[in-house]
């Protein structure tokens, strides 16, 4: 292996590509050939680190130094200064959110984002090259599955994973090595082991991050399990919306496949075991394990009802074993540590670690690992950074689609599985996206709905009928034209739906409203009642004025109006006509003054 | 050969190599939507004889997932993410600018066949919110009135 003085790292995930950090690459590779370090730097594309806010993110190793949203441009002087003449270029050095603080000693470890993190999922996200399987292998890559194979039994796997305490990652929370020893005890001649990486959540994306990553880890936890229950092939269900993650695993597959580590007589143990890829195709009913069992054989992606569980008939009638890619992403930990280290951490009935996607109005979005037990106050304040612009903190959303909204009185809560739930929300897969005093919660139920009935697979009637219902209630509330006893029926439809919904989706379609009205009923009643909408949100609910103490007569918003509803002339107050008014909101952009608002 | 039969004779191809994988239907199915661009009848019927399945069984699968489109799409997709962390950033109203712009409702097509106006699912960049992708281009931190300056970038260019 060839040595390198220095590292570059630049962070190859979906949002830092978004932002170029390919050019970032070329351009890096570029410049180190010009000054003709190419022999004593290399360039490399890692997974994502996770601070997604700061992309696109480039680490210069040794010193650890880290550069955040780096322009092509920048380049040229991070080469010419930092790699050439050892003199860090302090003024592209990351910001502290809390602090400001920019200080180019601070190693990765030392930010305040990182430093409360403990990565197990993500260990290798950001750090290793994905493309290059030499790289996982030197990160104790491929160790578990040959302690596996060469010295445990199928039987003492699956213990290991069972006193591990894992359990189901992708939302539902059920213990994995129970899964496993399910799946083990079918008798039958072939069965299966299958990824679930149908990432649908909206605002949840550590799947992907691992995917794009550290493909090899999915991997190598198929394989072991491959070998815990007595299976030889395994499936990858892939979201098509992620193609870079495809790619990864792609190349992995065939690296893997090239080393002998999936294939044939694995480790010589007499094991064989192979992966196949299969791409979604846009249904988020499909994250749901039977909906997307009978996308894999090719059929329409419809849950059916159980029993038989996947573990007795699963993907082509067979025994299935089916685990989320996060859930995959802790196996080798555990195997190669002990099922005693993992369980130390968490708490009582959620052992480990959770990655959580900080996403909405919060200052440092991107994607953090916490043990579980931490109170959401440390992720959403100390991680994350708290709201931005100095807007006030109003709710933070769990769970996704299935969960709930949860407000600042519950912020103490220490988060797992079961507290969520009691709190009145769920895990989920790990989604949280925080919302502040713009953000309107009827709204916010109202989207959710419009997302399930969008994605109902239509097979029962409750999920089908019932949730568009709601969702006619609740366009019917945001427009102003909500009526007394809107709240009942909505709580009636919705307790009728979770009981008698054939699948997850449609039994949990309806906490997003149930949560929003338990904890913001006021914001419903005042839709209802007072025909107004507390956040200034709803656009039927609102008045946009302009204070005459505040307005210049500077014109700028009479001529931005679409709909000639601002009169007035020059150097004295406008007035908006309010018939006339579309509500767009384009003069409280243009005003400097600050004399327009909404009311 | 024209366009049209070397398109049909890649179809053929690609069914043949994939008639005796498990499950064969979906993964045919997106190599057809990547040679047209869509799945209209005629090419569903093809796919149907060479896997040896029922017209019906294309027709419902090919209608339950939202990648396949039966329809021709523009030359310029636009694809404003509707995901939870962008919604809750505005990009309703990006999404109702861009619409407005093109004059055309979600969810359809320019009458010059230009442009595809789509609101998609979380596409997972949740850091750039709220997120808008034209075909391979990524758009972040979109605002309303970045809108009509992309769009005409797009409408200039000339192919």
């Amino acid at each position: 292996m060839d040595i390198y003085r220095a590292h570059v790292l630049v962070c190859g995930g979906t949002g830092c590509s978004s932002s170029g950090s390919a050019t970032l690459i070329e351009r890096f590779n570029q410049k180190i050939a010009e000054h003709g370090l190419d022999k004593e730097i290399k360039v490399i594309r890692t997974g994502c680190f996770g601070l997604c806010e700061a992309g696109p993110v480039v680490i210069v190793y040794p010193d650890g130094t880290f550069y955040s949203r780096v322009k092509p441009d920048d380049v040229d002087e991070i080469v010419s200064e930092h790699l050439l003449k050892g003199r860090k270029v302090e003024h592209l050095v990351y910001v502290e959110h809390a602090t400001h603080e920019q200080n180019a000693e601070k190693k990765l470890d030392d930010i305040t984002f990182y430093k409360h993190q403990h990565r197990i999922a993500l260990r290798n996200c950001g750090v290793i090259d994905p493309e290059n399987i030499d790289e996982y292998l030197a990160m104790d890559g491929y160790k578990a599955l040959e302690k596996a194979l060469t010295s445990m039994t199928r039987e003492e796997v699956i213990d290991e994973i069972l006193k591990s305490g894992l359990r189901g990652r992708g939302g539902g929370g059920f213990p994995t090595g129970l899964k496993w020893k399910f799946t083990y005890q079918s008798q039958n001649d072939q069965k299966y082991v299958a990824c679930n990486a149908d990432e649908g959540d909206p605002g949840a994306f550590m799947d992907r991050s691992i995917l794009e990553g550290d493909p090899h880890a999915i991997i190598e936890a198929m394989a072991i399990a491959g070998y815990a229950i007595g299976a030889n092939q395994g499936y990858i269900y892939v979201r098509a919306e992620y193609p870079i993650a495809v790619k990864r695993l792609s190349i992995a597959i065939d690296q893997a496949r090239e080393y002998g580590l999936l294939g044939k007589n694995i480790f010589e143990t007499g094991f064989d075991f192979d992966l196949n890829i299969r791409l979604g195709a846009g249904a988020f009913v499909c994250g749901e394990e039977t909906a997307l069992m009978h996308s894999i054989e090719g059929k329409r992606g419809e849950p059916t009802a159980r029993p038989p569980f996947p573990a007795v008939k699963g993907l082509f009638e067979k025994p299935t074993m089916l685990n989320n890619v996060e859930t995959y992403a802790n196996v080798a930990q555990i195997i190669l540590h002990g099922a005693e280290w993992y369980a130390s951490m968490g708490t009582e009935k959620s052992k480990g670690t959770k990655v959580f996607a900080l996403g909405g109005k919060i200052n440092n979005t991107g994607l953090v690992e916490i043990e579980m037990g931490t109170p959401l106050r440390k992720i959403i304040y100390d991680i994350g950074g708290g709201c931005p612009n100095g807007k006030k903190f109003k709710a933070v959303q769990t769970g996704g689609p299935s969960g709930g909204c949860l407000p600042e009185s519950l912020l103490d809560t220490p988060v797992d599985y079961d507290n969520l739930i009691a709190a009145g929300s769920m895990m989920g897969s790990g989604g949280m996206i925080v919302m502040d005093e713009d953000n309107c919660m009827v709204d916010i139920a109202r989207f959710y709905l419009d997302f399930i009935v969008d994605e109902s697979c239509g097979k029962c009637a409750p999920c089908r009928i019932g949730t568009k219902r709601m969702k006619e209630i609740l366009d019917r509330i945001v427009e102003g034209k909500g009526e007394e006893g809107d709240i009942e029926k909505l709580q009636a439809l919705a307790e009728t739906i979770k009981n008698t919904a054939l699948c997850g989706l449609g039994q949990t379609a309806p906490n997003p409203v149930l949560s929003t009205l338990k904890f913001f009923r006021d914001e419903y009643e005042a839709h209802i009642k007072e025909k107004r909408c507390p956040a200034h949100h709803c656009r039927s609910l609102l008045q946009y004025r302009i204070d005459p103490a505040k307005c210049k007569g500077c014109t700028a918003c009479a001529r931005v109006c679409p709909a000639d509803a601002i009169t007035g002339t020059v150097k004295q107050p406008h007035v908006i006509d309010v018939q006339k008014c579309l509500k767009c909101g384009s003069c409280m952009e243009k005003c400097r003054f600050g004399a327009i608002s909404r009311v | 050969m024209s366009e049209m039969e070397s398109k049909y004779a890649e179809l053929r191809q690609m069914i043949e190599a994939h008639k005796d994988w498990p499950g064969a239907l979906m993964p045919v199915l997106q190599g057809a939507q990547e040679i047209f661009g869509c799945v209209p009848e005629d090419v569903q019927k093809i796919i149907a004889e060479g896997l040896g399945v029922t017209l019906s069984e294309v027709y419902g699968v090919a209608t339950f997932y939202s990648q396949f489109s039966l329809q021709p799409k523009g030359k310029y997709v636009i694809s404003v993410c509707l995901g939870t962390a962008c919604y809750v950033k505005g990009s309703q109203s990006v999404l109702d600018k861009l619409s407005e712009v093109l004059e055309i409702p979600v969810g359809t097509t320019t009458k010059d066949g230009k442009f595809t106006l789509q609101a998609t699912r979380c596409l997972g960049a949740c850091g750039l919110a709220p997120v808008m992708t034209i075909n391979e281009d990524v758009y972040g931190r979109m605002t309303p009135d970045q809108v009509p300056e992309i769009i005409a970038k797009y409408q200039n260019k000339e192919a």
